[in-house]
């Protein structure tokens, strides 16, 4: 793992302007010896290589349960369960599947998984290396929400997406924080799309490299943004602990419906989660 | 053809040899081996033909609907202009034409060909792809119905496996009419082969993913259709395009029963049951035909009755009168499947199953059957029968005005009980027509078969006939 701390300038081309980037080509070119830290955080904290078959490790994960209110606030369309059939480690991967069968009153079955009460953290790395499902009206997620949520509700305790991805455009990915006064629709985000190739279609890293005023994201090798609290329009809350959340929704106001050519079940599969500082 | 097959085998063979050397030491290739490759061109046409392109127009469509356009154009100096006909346009009827380079090129970097288009108006073009090189069209794709529109937009139509495109001729193709009878234009730029690889989640499918049971003899031969192969595209769209047989492996579970070839068609050689599955590129397609073979076919008696004295709707030994169908499928209350779909051997011989009531249809034109004395037909019941069992034969004439309704219909029943059938053996049955008491046989359209009355009592039993040889003579 020691070579993911130094890649190559990927992120010039994603922090510039897109109008700046085809000009710039010529120069990235030209200096392609030069070496980009993407990740600093090396000591390892916590992690979970999803090596050891059954159930999820019960001490670092837990499980939302049922639909939430209005579909966990997203009208999604998913009763989440912690069966088998829906969250289980196989092979190596911690399987979340999405399955279509009617269940308690709802269309689909999935899975969400958090550490929340179980691993909290402020700052440090955060990364999974994962294959995610396809297809209309999929949303698949590897996200953070702040530890005081019960008591300082969202978007007061602050939200750090770390991938969202909606399974119609299965180039794109999005790394997104929400805060008070920057939730939802007004959230910070960005998109980075992958070219000549898909996240559907083979193992991607995404992560965070996350400390005192700023956050910065990363799939791959690939530093693409950084949010500090220049960049929101509101307090920034991202200096307190956070837990970690996986999930796999289906549809909700995020991606829509499934439609008739959605394929199920479909699964996210997480070769792991590690977490640094 | 000859050559082609000694290159394709060479390639095959080289590339054997690729496999050994790079699994077996991982090392570089020596400079000494010879790549049987064809250029890797992927251009078709940016501003102009592609080394080595041709184009040539099918028969029977207008010579003339492709030019170079230097002024309508996508991107750089030219683009490909399709003038589609109006209908009854006398110098072709449709546009299409193949683009072929052959010399051969080899696409297997490729995993799709794109092009930017548009049109003189929205419109649905009946077919488009590539493959087609007027010979044998070995690895022939078609995106059917693609909807076009008058701005310009990126298509793709994806290659089903690559792999497969060591030595391909045909680079493009397409076929289009008129629209509701107008002609227009298409416009098509920057053909070519790319690698996307955003082309994925392959799903190939035979008959169009449905899973086929049917009844088969000793003989006879069923071909697989409905093969496509579907990619969901980087703009998270499904792309289905039908996909020749030779990009699919084909599988039987039983090679005693059935033997399926490479082209997709189905020997039944013995009894039992065997269930056609099929790959491509390793990933099982979706839809699966089941043949349970019934073993020796014994055909119905061949009639030899003189001709001159014989109208025929069904038979291999006469000429017959046109059918409009051998099952309408009436709805809602008919449950009768099939129709003339076997062939054994040669002989054709219809099929119905889950019979309740079926009709054959011959409306175009009737048929005056009133110098003729007697209705033939040769029946086999695939099943046991009890002596409540019963089997209908009724002949509907359409009367003076030739069309069903009208007030001037007629039609008259002759039943067989089951007491009078038997099983699994062909029933020959030469009815006087005088049983049916038609009120007129000048406009004779249909026949029909029933096994169900229609009342609650009533279950039909007689439920999978083969009929063959239906005529009127004297």
């Amino acid at each position: 793992m020691n070579q993911r701390d130094q890649f190559k300038p990927e992120m010039h081309k994603k922090l510039w302007p897109r109008f700046l980037a085809a000009g710039m080509v010529a120069i990235i070119l030209s200096c392609s010896d030069y070496e980009q830290t993407v990740t600093t955080l090396n000591q390892l904290v916590i992690q979970d290589e999803f090596d050891t078959n059954g159930a999820p490790n019960s001490a670092l994960w837990g499980y939302d349960i049922g639909t939430g209110q209005n579909g966990w606030g997203n009208y999604e369309l998913q009763y989440y369960t912690n069966r088998p059939e829906n969250v289980t480690v196989k092979d190596g991967f911690l399987q979340i599947t999405a399955i279509k069968e009617s269940f308690n009153g709802s269309a689909y079955t999935s899975a969400r998984l958090l550490t929340k009460g179980k691993f909290e953290q402020t700052y440090g790395r955060f990364e999974a290396r994962i294959k995610l499902p396809w297809g209309q009206g999929i949303w698949p997620a590897f996200w953070m929400l702040g530890a005081d949520i019960d008591t300082n509700p969202w978007p007061g305790a602050g939200e750090i997406d770390i991938m969202e991805f909606r399974g119609q455009q299965p180039t794109i990915m999005l790394g997104t924080v929400h805060g008070p006064g920057y939730s939802g629709g007004q959230s910070i985000s960005k998109s980075y799309e992958l070219k000549n190739d898909r996240f559907d279609t083979g193992f991607h890293v995404f992560g965070i490299e996350w400390g005192k005023e700023y956050v910065n994201f990363y799939v791959d090798n690939v530093l693409y943004n950084q949010i500090t609290p220049a960049d929101v329009p509101g307090e920034w809350v991202f200096n307190k602990p956070f837990y970690i959340l996986i999930n796999m929704a289906v549809g909700g106001s995020f991606v829509g419906s499934p439609n008739s050519e959605t394929v199920f079940p479909q699964t996210m599969l997480v070769d792991y989660v590690r977490v640094y500082k | 053809m000859k050559n082609i097959n000694s290159y394709s085998l060479k390639a095959a063979v080289l590339l054997g040899m690729i496999v050994v050397f790079t699994s077996g030491c991982e090392r570089n290739l020596s400079g000494d081996v010879e790549f049987a490759t064809y250029p890797a061109n992927p251009e078709v046409f940016i501003d102009g033909f592609s080394g080595g392109l041709n184009y040539f127009p099918f028969g029977g469509s207008k010579l003339d609907a492709f030019s170079v356009d230097t002024n309508v154009k996508y991107l750089g100096s030219a683009s490909m202009r399709f003038d589609v006909p109006n209908v009854g346009d006398p110098s072709g009827a449709y546009a299409g034409a193949i683009f072929p380079d052959n010399g051969g090129r080899d696409l297997t970097g490729y995993d799709a060909l794109t092009f930017w288009a548009k049109a003189s108006q929205g419109a649905t073009i009946n077919e488009i792809g590539f493959g087609n090189d007027f010979g044998e069209n070995k690895f022939l794709v078609s995106l059917n119905n693609m909807s076009i529109s008058t701005g310009w937009t990126k298509y793709t139509i994806p290659i089903p496996d690559p792999t497969r495109l060591i030595f391909e001729k045909g680079l493009f193709w397409y076929a289009e009419g008129p629209e509701d009878g107008n002609g227009y234009t298409i416009w098509i730029d920057e053909l070519k082969y790319e690698k996307l690889g955003t082309v994925a989640q392959p799903r190939p499918a035979m008959f169009n993913g449905e899973d086929k049971i049917v009844q088969s003899f000793i003989g006879s031969n069923i071909t697989i259709t409905g093969l496509t192969q579907t990619f969901n595209l980087a703009s998270g769209q499904n792309q289905t395009v039908t996909a020749a047989p030779a990009y699919f492996t084909f599988k039987s579970s039983n090679l005693n029963a059935a033997k399926v070839n490479e082209q997709g068609v189905i020997s039944i050689v013995g009894s039992g049951t065997a269930k056609i599955t099929a790959t491509l590129a390793g990933v099982a397609a979706i839809g699966s035909i089941t043949i349970e073979s019934l073993g020796n076919f014994v055909a119905a008696p061949t009639p030899t009755r003189n001709a001159a004295n014989v109208i025929s709707v069904f038979s291999d030994a006469y000429t017959n009168i046109p059918v409009d169908f051998y099952n309408g499928f009436f709805a809602p209350f008919q449950t009768t499947l099939g129709g003339a779909n076997l062939n054994v051997n040669g002989n054709n011989i219809i099929q119905y199953t889950n019979l309740n009531f079926v009709a054959t249809e011959f409306k175009n034109p009737t048929q005056n059957v009133s110098q003729m004395t007697h209705f033939h037909v040769d029946i086999q019941i695939q099943e046991a029968i009890v002596p409540s069992d019963f089997l209908s034969i009724q002949l509907g004439d359409f009367g003076p005005d030739g069309a069903f309704g009208g007030g001037d219909d007629s039609s008259g029943t002759v039943k067989f009980l089951g007491s009078a059938l038997s099983s699994n053996q062909w029933i020959s049955l030469d009815i006087p027509l005088a049983n049916f008491a038609l009120a007129n046989k000048n406009n004779m359209a249909q026949i029909f078969f029933i096994s169900a009355d229609g009342t609650s009592n009533n279950t039909p039993t007689i439920s999978t006939i083969l009929v063959d040889n239906m005529y009127f003579y004297k």
